[in-house]
């Protein structure tokens, strides 16, 4: 088994047409993940993917015409919100959106609807989600993971990249990789996903990646030690990241001493968190946790 | 992005907020003209982007035209925290009656705007936060409904502020939260906020923050950008959609990915030597993009050493090394290259680049180990 996405997943690419939307939705499509429809104002009636893949004018024709049930956003960051809107209005419940770039003030007003709705956001700004064997929502190649028991969840895209093909070339595979993305205001967050993995049957142990900015990652601690039973092994980039800097992601940066990846580590290992002091120590710290 | 006092000010006043009058000086004949133009008392006040003015003499209070322009002269010639002060704003002197803080900014945790205000004014607010954080009132503002005019009142009474100026702080309190959506900042800050001799509110310094991802809906506020906020090796590393920070090391970094870029420098210090920057190439390295983020790498004087770290995944790795080698004739490296290379095609990425006569490492670790080495002068194998 998994989370979020799985072999029920009825999935629909907004901007399908864009260079990025149809180069992913392609890979999405031959990794076996069912691919419904796709949108593209001003393009409904075609057909894309060689055939395969109707696209729709809006959200809510492609909805009521493929029964889609999850999202995945390849739109420019200045179309972002309005796409994550629009989903969430045709009643999708779970909307994947990876474009980097969002304003952060659009993202608090599209996290705050999306709330009301009862909607789920994956991202932005991040890899989205791959269960292997199962679906593939988002940019995670999937040839470098293989189905197993481990839970990924990260705020990064290629460090996570790293994570699982290190896990792969031990033979150790993962339920669910989750990219909850690099921006500051994002729709899921560590705890949102621990928990989700501490109730699946399938997931025995959980990696999580963090990096500074924010305190997402205290929090989490807090939540593992109060609630999760399964061993968790993590690591946090960035301890050698100047103050002030914005580090490629929106959300990576240390201010007003807040953010600071040394207490984000001291907040995890309090909270019993098997610490990596580099990516490649994780498989090692996941095969002692057993 | 970070605006200038006077640019943050000139939007505020454009809400409807006041403000002293002054103008921007760039010469110290200017600054006494504007000291003249305002009757002779006035504050000559260095426009850079940093804290602590005041302590590295960079805001004068001055009585005469004449005494204008000695302090412009000296102000000019000076630098703050590395920074060159090339604008001054000449603002009139006030009489001031006390001073409060009202800023706006993003909370994370939250996922909403947040109005602070403090009854101590004219001092940094963390300095507040750290000494009496009692005297600070935050108030969440839900981003679909905005400022209501409650909330300010209710902010007016929290700081002890006297009634007769509740009208005037709720007017500057709701033109704040509108200048901040306006131009999308991530802060608005009036600090200090006067009450006047004569008893009025004055915005008397301003600061504001833009969020560099919204700046594609505001091309007016985009030109404002004061090109001494970033070293130089930033600015050019955003004109190829390069995410690039200047750091102090000697080994010279390139990933693809914020994260990894981030874990490599980590790595480099676990091995006990100094990343001298962070480079995010971004996804899909062609080869144009790899010779200008090599450009900007050796461009730094104090690289002695450039470790490459690439994880392929939709981006191949043959491509990255393909990339690697065009770029070499043109950049014609002094320093030695470590590469570690992983993921699709890996075998024929690292092929390619052995005829090149670049050391490969197997790992993170290794990499950084081997860049260390060469870092302090260690012939590489």
């Amino acid at each position: 088994m998994s989370i979020l996405v799985d072999k029920q997943t009825r999935l629909l690419v907004q901007g399908i047409t864009g260079r990025e939307g149809e180069f992913h939705a392609r890979q999405m499509l031959e990794y076996g993940t069912r691919l419904v429809a796709g949108t593209s104002p001003g393009k409904g009636g075609e057909w894309v993917l060689d055939g395969k893949v109707p696209v729709f004018d809006t959200v809510a024709q492609a909805v009521e015409a493929t029964g889609a049930n999850c999202s995945v956003i390849f739109v420019p960051a200045r179309n972002a919100a309005d796409a994550m809107l629009e989903a969430a209005d045709a009643g999708l419940p779970l909307i994947v959106c990876i474009t980097e770039g969002a304003p952060v003030q659009d993202m608090m007003q599209v996290r705050r609807y999306l709330d009301q709705r009862r909607a789920r956001l994956v991202g932005p700004n991040g890899p989205g989600l791959l269960s292997p064997g199962l679906a593939k929502v988002g940019i995670i190649p999937g040839h470098i993971a293989i189905p197993g028991d481990i839970g990924v969840v990260s705020r990064s895209g290629t460090l996570t990249y790293e994570v699982l093909y290190a896990l792969k070339l031990r033979s150790r595979g993962v339920s669910t990789c989750v990219g909850i993305g690099g921006d500051p205001v994002n729709g899921t967050s560590f705890i949102d996903v621990l928990e989700m993995f501490e109730e699946d049957p399938d997931t025995e142990q959980v990696v999580l990646i963090g990096e500074i900015g924010g305190s997402d990652e205290e929090r989490a601690a807090t939540f593992i030690a109060d609630r999760m039973t399964k061993p968790v092994v993590g690591f946090v980039a960035g301890r050698s990241a100047p103050p002030g800097k914005r580090m490629g992601h929106a959300g990576a940066i240390v201010e007003g001493g807040s953010g600071l990846a040394s207490d984000k580590i001291k907040a995890l290992l309090a909270a019993r968190v098997r610490m990596a002091e580099h990516p490649e120590q994780i498989p090692d710290l996941l095969d002692g946790a057993r | 992005m970070k605006l200038h006092e006077y640019q943050s000010k000139q939007l505020f006043a454009q809400e409807g907020i006041p403000i002293p009058r002054g103008r921007v000086a760039m010469t110290a004949a200017e600054a006494r003209a504007i000291a003249e133009e305002l009757g002779g008392r006035a504050v000559v006040k260095s426009q850079v982007l940093v804290g602590g003015r005041g302590k590295a003499g960079g805001i004068r209070l001055v009585n005469s035209p004449e005494a204008a322009e000695d302090a412009a002269t000296q102000i000019l010639g000076i630098q703050i925290k590395g920074l060159p002060v090339r604008k001054l704003l000449v603002d009139e002197a006030v009489g001031i009656e006390s001073e409060i803080y009202l800023g706006l900014t993003n909370d994370r945790q939250a996922r909403c705007p947040v109005l602070i205000a403090s009854a101590e004014g004219g001092v940094e607010i963390e300095e507040v936060a750290r000494r009496e954080p009692g005297k600070i009132v935050r108030l969440p503002i839900d981003p679909l409904l905005g400022l209501r005019e409650y909330q300010a009142r209710y902010l007016a009474a929290a700081i002890e502020l006297p009634r007769e100026h509740w009208r005037d702080f709720i007017h500057i309190a709701s033109a704040l939260y509108r200048v901040f959506q306006r131009v999308d900042a991530t802060l608005a800050e009036i600090n200090p906020l006067v009450v006047t001799k004569d008893h009025r509110l004055l915005a008397l310094d301003g600061k504001m923050v833009i969020d560099d991802n919204a700046l594609f809906r505001h091309t007016d506020i985009a030109e404002m950008r004061d090109l001494d906020e970033d070293a130089p090796a930033e600015r050019e590393a955003r004109k190829y959609g390069l995410s690039y920070v200047h750091l102090d090391g000697s080994i010279g970094c390139m990933v693809n990915g914020a994260g990894l870029a981030m874990a490599t420098m980590d790595v480099i210090e676990l091995c006990g030597g100094k990343p001298a920057n962070f480079l995010d190439v971004g996804g899909g390295a062609g080869a144009e993009k790899v010779a200008a983020a090599l450009q900007l790498i050796l461009g730094e004087p104090e690289v002695r050493v450039v470790l490459l770290n690439i994880f392929g995944g939709i981006t191949r790795c043959d491509e990255v090394a393909r990339g690697v080698l065009s770029a070499m004739p043109e950049v014609r490296p002094k320093v030695p290259f470590v590469v570690r290379l992983v993921g699709t095609n890996e075998e024929e990425g690292r092929k390619l680049l052995a005829r090149a006569k670049l050391t490969s490492a197997t790992s993170l670790m290794d990499a950084a180990r081997k860049a260390v080495a060469a870092a302090q002068g260690e012939p590489l194998a």
